[in-house]
C-alpha cells in the first residue's frame, strides 16, 4: 500500500510540473491536465480508502503464530514418567520484527537411580526428606521412588533488526518447581555481510538458580542416616547443611552462519558456558564396597552392622566449551537434510560427540520425518560408580550419577506431519532412545550386580502449529 | 609437483569462498520455515530438556543454561 501511494504521488508530482509548463501556451491543456490531477488524486484517495478497511477488518490473531505441543516421556521398567504441554507464541510487528511468548509445564512422576549399587542382600534407603524410608531387593537397581515433581517455566523473547547490517534479540526466563527455581536474562547481536549471506551472531546469557532440596541439604560426601536406628534424627540432622543454596551460570556464544548456495545453509559455533555455586545433585548417594578379603569382599561395607552410603559432592565449578556445526540442504525434489556434530569438552574431564540427521520426505501436502542421534560421553573425573571402604575417607569430589558416567545414547524417531490449507499444521512424532553406559565391574561379590544397566525411553510428541 | 597440487586446491577452495551465498532472489527455498536452521522451536526445546536432563553435555546450538533442576 505504502509503495503504490509512493507511485501516485511521484506521478502527481511530474503531472504538476508539466501542467505549469504548459500553462503559458494553451490553457485546455492545463483544464485537461488538472482534470487528469483530480482524476489521479480520486484514485488515489479511492485506493487508500479500499485499503483501510481492510487493514481494520484484519484481526489482530492474524498477527500471532501459535505452536501448541505435548511430550509424554515414559522409560522402561516404570522409572521416569513425564509429560510436558507446551505453548509458544509469536507476536509478528513485521517481516523481522517479533515477540515470542512461551509457557512450559512439566509433571514428572516415577523412580531415578539413587547412585548406589546393587546388591546381593536387600537394602534400605533413609527418603531424602528423612520421613520414612524404602526397600530395594537383592539384586535389583536402587531407584527412589518418591521422585515426584511439576515444573512450570515461562521465557519472552524479543527480536528486531537495527538497521540494515545489524539485528538484536533480548530476551528473559524464569522456571519454577518446589525445591528449584531458576531466573535468567539473555541477548544478542547480529551482523549481516556479504548481501546477508554471512550472519555473525554474539550471544550472552546468564542465569540465577537456586535450590531448595526436600530435607535440606546434605553435606556432600557425609554418611546417610541409617533408616529405623536409634539416632536417625540426630544422624539426619548432622548430615544436613542449611536449607538451600544457589547457582549461577553464565553463556557466551560466537556463531556464524553463511549461505552457501540457493539449498544449502551451514552453522558454525563457539560456546563457553561457566557455572558457579551448588553443582551437587542433593538426592544423590554413593555405596561404600568393602574391599577387605572375606567373606564380604565386594559388598556393602558396614559400620556398626548398616550399610554404609555418602552423599555425592561434585566440584563448585564448571567450565564448559562446544563446538557446533550444523548444514542444511534441500535436494532437488524438496528432501530436506538436516545434519549436526557437537563437540563439548569441560574442566570436568567430559568430553561428548552428537551427531544428528533428519532427513524430511515431502510427500505433497504431508511429510515423514525420520530422525537419528548418536551421542557419547566420556566419564568425569570424579566419577565413581562406587567408593571403598579404604578410599571413601580420602576422596574429595565423587559421584555415582551415571549422568556423568562414560555412556552412549541413541534416539531413533519418526515424525509426521500434514500441512493444511490456510498454512496450520499438525505433527507427531514418536522416538525411541536409549542409554547405555559402562565402566568398571568391580570386584568379589559386585562382580555378579548388573552396575550399567540400559534405560529405554519413549517419546511421543503432538503438536498443532496454527 | 605436490605444491602446484597443494596450490591449485587452495586457489580451487578460494575461489569456491567467493562464489558462496546467493543473490536476494534466489532466496525463495531459503526462507521456507523447513529450512530455517531450527525449524520446529518447540520440538528443539522438548528435545533440549530430555538430552539436558538426561545427558552431561547440553548447549552449543544456543545457550546450555540451565533452568531445571533435573541436573
Amino acid at each position: 500500500m505504502a509503495v503504490d501511494l509512493e507511485v501516485v504521488v511521484v506521478a502527481v508530482t511530474k503531472m504538476t510540473s508539466q501542467t505549469e509548463q504548459a500553462v503559458a501556451e494553451h490553457q485546455l491543456t492545463h483544464e485537461t491536465s488538472k482534470a487528469s490531477l483530480t482524476m489521479l488524486l480520486a484514485s488515489a484517495g479511492c485506493a487508500l480508502l479500499a485499503g483501510l478497511p481492510n487493514q481494520a477488518q484484519a484481526s489482530e490473531l492474524d498477527n500471532w503464530d501459535f505452536d501448541a505441543a505435548t511430550l509424554i516421556y515414559a522409560e522402561s521398567d516404570s522409572r521416569v514418567t513425564a509429560a510436558e504441554p507446551v505453548i509458544s507464541a509469536t507476536r509478528n510487528f513485521d517481516s523481522e520484527t517479533k515477540l515470542n511468548l512461551k509457557l512450559a509445564l512439566d509433571t514428572l512422576t516415577g523412580a531415578s537411580p539413587s547412585g548406589a549399587t546393587p546388591s546381593d542382600q536387600a537394602q534400605t534407603f533413609a527418603r531424602p526428606s528423612g520421613r520414612g524410608d524404602y526397600d530395594i531387593k537383592a539384586g535389583e537397581q536402587p531407584l527412589d521412588d518418591t521422585f515426584r515433581d511439576s515444573r512450570a517455566a515461562f521465557s519472552a523473547t524479543w527480536s528486531a533488526p537495527i538497521n540494515r547490517d545489524w539485528a538484536y534479540s533480548a530476551g528473559g526466563y524464569l522456571s519454577s518447581e518446589h525445591d528449584y527455581r531458576s531466573l535468567g536474562v539473555n541477548g544478542s547481536i547480529s551482523r549481516y555481510l556479504n548481501e546477508k549471506n554471512t550472519t555473525i551472531t554474539l550471544g550472552g546469557s546468564f542465569s540465577s538458580d537456586s535450590i531448595d532440596p526436600e530435607g535440606g541439604l546434605p553435606i556432600g560426601l557425609s554418611a546417610m542416616a541409617v533408616p529405623g536406628s536409634a539416632n536417625f534424627d540426630q544422624d539426619f540432622s548432622n548430615s544436613r547443611q542449611g536449607s538451600s543454596d544457589d547457582k549461577t551460570i553464565t553463556d557466551f556464544l560466537v556463531g556464524v552462519t553463511q549461505v552457501i548456495n540457493r539449498r544449502t545453509l551451514m552453522q558454525f559455533n563457539y560456546s563457553i558456558s561457566a557455572s558457579d555455586g551448588y553443582l551437587t545433585d542433593p538426592y544423590k548417594i554413593v555405596s561404600v564396597i568393602d574391599d577387605s578379603s572375606g567373606d564380604n569382599y565386594g559388598g556393602n561395607y558396614q559400620v556398626n552392622g548398616q550399610n554404609l552410603y555418602i552423599y555425592e559432592k561434585r566440584p563448585d565449578t564448571r567450565l564448559k566449551q562446544a563446538l557446533y556445526w550444523q548444514t542444511k540442504y534441500q535436494r532437488e525434489n524438496s528432501d530436506i537434510i538436516d545434519f549436526s556434530y557437537r563437540f563439548m569438552f569441560d574442566d570436568w574431564g567430559i568430553n561428548s560427540h552428537t551427531l544428528d540427521l533428519k532427513y524430511r520426505w515431502q510427500l505433497g501436502d504431508h511429510y515423514l520425518e525420520p530422525q537419528l542421534r548418536w551421542y557419547s560421553q566420556s566419564a568425569a573425573d570424579f566419577y565413581q560408580r562406587y567408593t571403598t571402604a579404604s578410599d571413601y575417607q580420602n576422596v574429595d569430589e565423587i559421584s555415582a550419577d551415571y549422568r556423568l558416567g562414560d555412556m552412549d545414547t541413541y534416539t531413533v524417531g519418526l515424525r509426521y506431519g500434514y500441512r493444511m490449507a490456510g498454512g496450520s499444521e499438525l505433527y507427531a512424532r514418536l522416538a525411541l532412545y536409549q542409554q547405555q553406559s559402562s565402566g568398571s565391574s568391580g570386584f568379589g561379590k559386585l562382580k555378579e550386580q548388573a552396575l550399567y544397566p540400559d534405560t529405554t525411553a519413549t517419546m511421543l510428541t503432538v503438536g498443532y502449529k496454527f | 609437483m605436490k605444491r602446484i597440487a597443494v596450490a591449485a586446491a587452495l586457489i580451487a577452495l578460494l575461489s569456491g569462498c567467493a562464489d558462496l551465498g546467493v543473490k536476494p532472489w534466489q532466496r525463495d527455498i531459503l526462507a521456507q520455515p523447513e529450512m530455517q536452521l531450527i525449524s520446529d522451536p518447540v520440538e528443539a526445546g522438548l528435545d533440549d530438556h530430555i538430552y539436558f536432563s538426561k545427558e552431561a553435555t547440553s548447549g552449543g546450538r544456543g545457550f546450555g543454561g540451565g533452568g531445571c533442576g533435573c541436573n
